[in-house]
């Protein structure tokens, strides 16, 4: 970095000596601070379960890939994972939905009310979960019980459930993103025939593909990591892979490989996901702050 | 032709002259009712949701602080007698072991929180810094950066429990036989060094968040701004000092409001990290009134706990707003 530098003249701009210092070393300590946990991670999966339950070793002397074969069996795995997918996609592909036609609504009418459903929205969020989690489940069980219509111990109490999590940050993501889009295409789509929800569809959401693709990773990493609830809102049959694999690793005799295998394999959908979006994120980011 | 003439109303697009729409005559007509309906239509699903998860049971709650709710009444609700405000006085009576736990919790709660936002905020906004001016590497150290904040936060916590293990954990491993700091290998999941585990696992996964924002935030920041003050002859800490810092001053507001409240309300770093049982000098606010209502199924001193969750927090908010707005406003 320095040397491809020092044979230019310095211009006012150039940041001294000292700040390429720090910031070489503060990089490097903070990479490193980063990569620890994920590099323990990925060994210890690879580690055969004598090797883990004696002291730590940076790196493994022997091999293996059993963990990831016998971890299906210690716990119900497989069943966690349907339970999650289910659960995520579902209220995904839901709160994505209302989140745009509410968005929609809240960037291009005004209308009595308009003001006040965005201030209380956005103050769901401010509030503890524990608050909702009590009163949540109750209701829960007293519908299940006067309906019929079981929502405690079910995947669908527990879409339910995450995709109103998820509504507050994605309309006010989306209004963002929808507020970007030039009011003249609308015009030019209703010149040509189009209603509102012809607007919206054919003009306004492929316009926020980015908005959209954003709060879709937001809301299926949210109903993917979620723990509080589905503690409370989930039985033997529907548990999902936060409380199940948590469970497990809160037992006194843990095989450590086999359970870092398995964040590991829940984790990189995930991640994977989220990195190659980011830079969608912060873009939804910046033009949420400049309003 | 609606959404022209409510696109004409908005400021943001000062559109073509609206067709004369005003000018007929005020009738009561299907169309109307249909235009002026629509948005509550499209509004009326995330409405729906937002009451049944979110405004109805909040309610609901602050009604189950004043009832003595047990296990007896979780099908009949209706039938638990009043409590007045008994679960209010057994919550705060600091002389019962209720009482006196949850303010141990909340002392507890507060000073995880503020050395967690401290931390994080400090972490995230010198990497956003470190990382402003174009350098090699820039964009896969902004990705990568990124990893704690995308995993799940159970799987980070339970990573994290195991290298805090005492016997075949790689904190042990690194301090005791490879610094040699202490001989004896210290207990990190319970005792006094649960706290520094709670706090070291909570910023890991907070940093990223406060990275991603105030990088988002510099990008806003005109980079004439700089170059007119490095010509001025000002140097590179103090651009940092005069431009940099005042200009974030609207996305810190935000971020450091939103690091708190989710600090403080954290559930899953503790229940994760310590198993069944967390330890007293880091057992949280929200794992103390989780523990309380369900694990000794008294749901009334656990809404009671609940809502003066939610009133220091309105409290908390309030008096920031207010604070840092009107700091806003002197300097404007």
């Amino acid at each position: 970095m320095p040397s491809s530098r020092s044979g230019k003249p310095r211009s006012p701009m150039a940041p001294p000596t000292s700040f390429l210092w720090v910031r070489r070393i503060g990089l490097t300590l903070l990479a490193v601070f980063t990569a620890i946990p994920v590099y323990v991670m990925v060994s210890t999966s690879l580690k055969p379960l004598g090797d883990v339950q004696s002291a730590f070793r940076w790196i493994p002397t022997r091999l293996t890939v059993r963990p990831y074969i016998d971890m299906w069996s210690t716990v119900p795995l497989a069943h966690y994972f349907v339970n999650s997918t289910v659960v995520a996609v579902c209220s995904t592909a839901i709160s994505v939905v209302i989140a745009v036609l509410a968005a929609y609504a809240v960037s291009r009418y005004r209308f009595p009310g308009r003001k006040v459903f965005s201030v209380t929205v956005l103050s769901t969020q401010m509030f503890p979960g524990i608050l909702f989690l009590l009163p949540l489940f109750l209701i829960f069980v007293n519908i299940g019980n006067s309906t019929g219509i079981q929502l405690s111990d079910t995947r669908l109490g527990l879409i339910i459930t995450y995709l109103t999590f998820t509504l507050p940050f994605s309309i006010w993501m989306l209004v963002g993103y929808f507020d970007s889009i030039p009011r003249e295409l609308d015009e030019a789509a209703a010149v040509d025939g189009n209603g509102p929800v012809g607007t919206l569809l054919r003009v306004v959401v492929p316009a926020a593909v980015p908005g959209i693709v954003t709060v879709a990773v937001y809301s299926f990493m949210t109903a993917w990591g979620e723990v509080l609830f589905a503690s409370v809102m989930t039985d033997d049959s529907t548990r999902t892979l936060a409380v199940g694999l948590r469970n497990y690793a809160s037992q006194n005799d843990v095989y450590w490989n086999q359970i870092m295998a398995a964040s590991l394999v829940v984790s990189v959908p995930v991640v994977v996901g989220f990195l190659l979006l980011q830079r969608y994120l912060v873009a939804g980011l910046t033009a949420g702050s400049v309003k | 032709m609606a959404a022209a003439t409510d696109v004409s109303r908005t400021p943001a697009a000062p559109a073509p002259a609206p067709p004369p729409a005003a000018a007929r005559p005020r009738r009561w007509s299907w169309a109307r009712v249909r235009r002026a309906g629509l948005p509550y239509l499209l509004l009326l699903p995330a409405v729906c949701f937002e009451l049944l998860v979110h405004v109805v049971p909040m309610l609901v709650g602050i009604w189950i602080s004043f009832k003595q709710l047990t296990e007896f009444f979780i099908r009949n609700w209706g039938a638990a007698p009043s409590a007045g405000l008994d679960n209010y006085r057994f919550a705060l009576n600091i002389d019962n072991a209720v009482g006196s736990a949850l303010l141990q919790s909340f002392w507890t709660t507060l000073s995880f929180t503020l050395l967690v936002v401290a931390l994080s905020w400090f972490i995230g906004t010198g990497a956003a810094l470190l990382l402003q001016d174009p350098c090699r590497g820039r964009g896969l150290l902004r990705t990568y950066f990124l990893v704690p904040y995308a995993l799940p936060a159970y799987t980070a916590a339970i990573t994290w429990e195991f290298m805090f293990q005492r016997d075949n954990g790689l904190v042990n491993q690194v301090l005791v036989h490879e610094l040699h700091l202490t001989s004896v290998a210290p207990f990190w999941l319970i005792g006094n060094n649960s706290f520094v585990a709670l706090v070291v696992t909570a910023v890991w996964r907070t940093w990223p968040f406060a990275f991603l924002v105030v990088t988002a935030g510099l990008q806003n920041i005109p980079g004439e701004l700089y170059e007119a003050a490095a010509i001025d002859g000002a140097g590179m800490w103090q651009r940092i000092r005069r431009i940099t810092m005042p200009s974030l001053r609207p996305v810190n507001q935000v971020l450091l409001l939103v690091l708190f409240l989710w600090n403080f309300n954290d559930f899953n770093t503790p229940y994760v990290l310590f198993g069944n049982v967390a330890p007293p000098q880091a057992n949280l606010l929200s794992l103390q009134i989780y523990d309380t209502s369900f694990e000794n199924w008294n749901f009334g001193s656990g809404s009671a706990m609940s809502v003066l969750l939610l009133l220091f927090l309105l409290l908390v908010t309030a008096v920031y707003l207010l604070l840092t707005n009107r700091g806003r406003n002197a300097d404007a």
